[in-house]
């Protein structure tokens, strides 16, 4: 779904970013809502910055947008700084949680309304009041009012809105927030579709990982104020840099460990929750001693009632708890340390007369480049 | 069911009552009672009007209904004149309340929060004295060797002193400053709950601020403005106080009239027909005109 076609301009030393963050901070009196922030943009990117509630991602986006001033740090856009430079003269357009729809006008002159701003011939606004209406099927509603339109209808003509001035950067601050799932799932299809045709920079704001991961080329996810890892949803997945990124992206199972021995590309480590030592592949030589944290997701994890083969790490328990969730089961085992440790299925029969079940003894294995060993 | 229903009908019914009864009691008897003295003949004696019914010497029931009084207001063009000048000056009066209100409450519903219950408070404030003698501390203020031509000469800015009182001018500054509040206070309602990222979402779009307040505050307070001027203009038109004691001999307003019709002729019967007349010229069409308009907006949504 996501623009993966797209080149990843990130990993150019010598592309110039849209957007760029230098040292950004934003302190509301003694509180910090906004800590050094340093990040890039590039053209035509579709940027999610994903975080729990409060870790400043409004605060990231109005600052973007010129609505709050940074307490610190420059941001530039296109290469110029927009330290002086007021909302109504930046190139970028935002799309309000609140949608902020205006309520006396009706949904042509919302969607006309920048478009006179800019002083275009009445002509080429209608051209383009019409056009915008017609991406996001919004045509036949023009004459309306936003109070006789529906909660998903307001949404796609704020987003109409946003588009109409074809801004380089288009902001969206939760932008399906008010939706349910199904019509939220619709209008993601959609807005990457927008996005692919259109060709405008995405920044979106959003604390649904489902939704950051399936619409986004890059995800910046925040930690109370700080950026805590950009990267492709692949490897905020898949290689978290961090204990917090790797517990608030989907489930993990972690353990505290300590190094043992370093390889060139592995590294055994010693686990007091686990029986015996893993092995993980790890590409940076540790120092013996060193405590570290082991990562693997629950459906890396392989369980069953056979002892697993050699060359892969295990541990020994009895099923806790199965959550069944139709497509896949979800696995609690207790070791005998009494740690538990997530396993995902997939529950590929309709019946099994195999089937686990509480209180079964299973082995659960795991391949040694499928665990990530995390220093911070 | 059909249980729940009745008593939730007569609940209905009880709450909705006491509104209904004091509206009935003091709004509707007096108004019927003026009516009726409108269609009386006039008479010597007290009251000084004749009944609306009797029964003659046959002891058949007469009645004396009669629109003479209605006629005498149509008859001297000093009813018409006192009318319009009413509407000129409550007009005006309206504006300047709405040229200051309009500010202050905008300042008012965008200072901090913790300021806004004392800003308020400061706005009605003057009520605490009575109105009378803030309208006698305007002729202090006003009156040829009053405050304002003592400022005024020392200022340099003018070398006679204006004469303002016993003006139309008076009157309409008198108005003004009395009124102010029930400006304020209705727009102040408007514009504090107004939704502030409205003004952001026209930023962003490419709007310069006072563009957005023209664009979208402006508009969007017109609920406000309406109903500020509806409470300034209305009483403002009937009023007899401030013109009685800023206005001059030739300041003609209705509720001069009224007064006079009242108390220096004790014509009861034709000062009633003024009161009706302005009630149903007056008051009867901006209700008409603002229902049809809320009905209008309902219909809207
Ligand atoms: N104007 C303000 N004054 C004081 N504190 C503020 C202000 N705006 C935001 N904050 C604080 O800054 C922090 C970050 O706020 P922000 O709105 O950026 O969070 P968020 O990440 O968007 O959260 P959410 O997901 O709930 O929308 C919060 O703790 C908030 O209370
Ligand atoms: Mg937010």
């Amino acid at each position: 779904m996501a623009s993966q076609t797209t080149a990843a301009p990130w990993n150019d030393p010598g592309a110039k970013p849209l957007i760029r963050f230098e040292g950004v901070s934003k302190r509301f009196g003694d509180f910090v809502a906004v800590d050094q922030v340093d990040l890039a943009i590039h053209k035509g990117e579709f940027f999610s910055l994903l975080g729990a509630s409060g870790c400043g991602k409004t605060t990231l986006l109005r600052m973007l947008a010129g609505f709050e001033t940074p307490t610190e740090g420059r941001i530039f856009i296109d290469g110029v700084d927009m330290s002086a430079v007021p909302p109504y003269e930046r190139p970028v357009n935002m799309m309000f949680q609140s949608y902020a729809l205006f309520p006396h006008m009706t949904v042509e002159a919302n969607i006309a309304f920048g478009l006179k701003q800019d002083r275009l011939p009445q002509p080429v606004i209608t051209d383009r009041t019409k056009a915008v209406l017609d991406l996001v099927q919004m045509g036949k509603f023009a004459t309306r009012k936003p109070h006789q339109l529906s909660g998903g209808q307001r949404q796609r003509v704020a987003l109409a809105r946003a588009l109409a001035k074809e801004p380089k950067v288009l902001l969206l601050d939760e932008p399906l927030g008010a939706l349910d799932k199904k019509l939220r799932e619709a209008t993601q299809l959609e807005l990457v579709n927008i996005q692919d045709r259109v060709g405008v920079t995405f920044v979106m704001v959003t604390h649904d990982q489902e939704e950051a991961m399936t619409m986004s080329s890059r995800i910046g996810v925040m930690n109370s104020g700080r950026i805590a890892q950009v990267g492709t949803p692949v490897d905020i997945y898949e290689y978290p840099e961090s204990r917090f990124v790797a517990d608030f992206i989907g489930a993990a199972n972690m353990f505290e460990a300590s190094v043992r021995q370093s390889g060139t590309d592995q590294v055994v480590v010693n686990c007091p929750e686990l029986a015996h030592d893993l092995i993980i592949a790890h590409n940076d030589m540790l120092p013996e001693g060193t405590p570290v944290t082991v990562m693997v997701r629950p459906e890396k994890v392989a369980i069953s009632r056979d002892k697993p083969a050699e060359g892969l790490n295990w541990a020994q328990g009895v099923v806790a708890d199965i959550a069944y969730l139709g497509d896949v089961s979800i696995f609690h085992v207790r070791l005998e340390s009494g740690h538990r440790i997530e396993a995902l299925q997939t529950n590929l029969r309709h019946t099994d007369e195999r089937k686990l079940t509480w209180e079964d003894p299973v082995y659960l294995s795991w391949h040694p480049a499928n665990a990530l060993v995390l220093t911070k | 069911m059909m249980d729940r229903l009745g008593t939730g009908r007569l609940g209905r019914f009880l709450v909705g009552l006491p509104p209904y009864a004091w509206l009935a009691l003091f709004f509707l008897v007096p108004f019927l009672i003026v009516l009726k003295i409108s269609l009386s003949e006039p008479s010597a004696g007290a009251p000084p009007y004749l009944p609306l019914w009797d029964w003659d010497e046959t002891g058949a029931l007469a009645f004396h209904l009669t629109l003479g009084n209605y006629a005498t207001l149509f008859g001297d063009e000093l009813y018409a004149f006192a009318y319009l000048n009413s509407i000129r000056i409550a007009g005006i009066a309206t504006l300047g309340c709405l040229l200051i209100g309009y500010p202050a409450a905008y300042a008012i519903a965008r200072a901090p929060t913790a300021w806004r219950q004392s800003l308020l408070l400061l706005v009605a404030l003057p009520f605490w004295t009575s109105f009378l003698i803030r309208v006698y501390a305007w002729i202090g203020i006003l009156k040829s060797e009053g405050m304002l031509n003592a400022l005024l000469l020392w200022l340099g800015v003018i070398s006679e002193p204006l004469q303002i009182l016993q003006t139309d001018l008076a009157v309409i500054i008198g108005m003004t400053y009395s009124y102010l509040p029930f400006m304020v206070l209705p727009l102040y309602a408007n514009l504090e709950k107004m939704d502030l990222t409205l003004l952001e979402a026209a930023a962003d779009l490419g709007c310069r601020p006072f563009k957005a307040f023209v664009a979208v505050t402006l508009p969007l307070s017109m609920p406000g403005i309406v109903a500020g001027s509806l409470l300034v203009f209305i009483p403002a038109v009937g009023e007899f106080v401030i013109p009685d004691l800023l206005g001059g001999p030739d300041t003609l307003m209705i509720g001069k009239v009224l007064w006079a019709e009242f108390f220096d002729n004790r014509d009861w019967p034709v000062a009633s027909a003024v009161a009706i007349a302005m009630l149903v010229l007056l008051v009867a069409p901006i209700m008409i005109i603002q229902n049809a308009r809320t009905k209008a907006e309902e219909a809207g949504k």
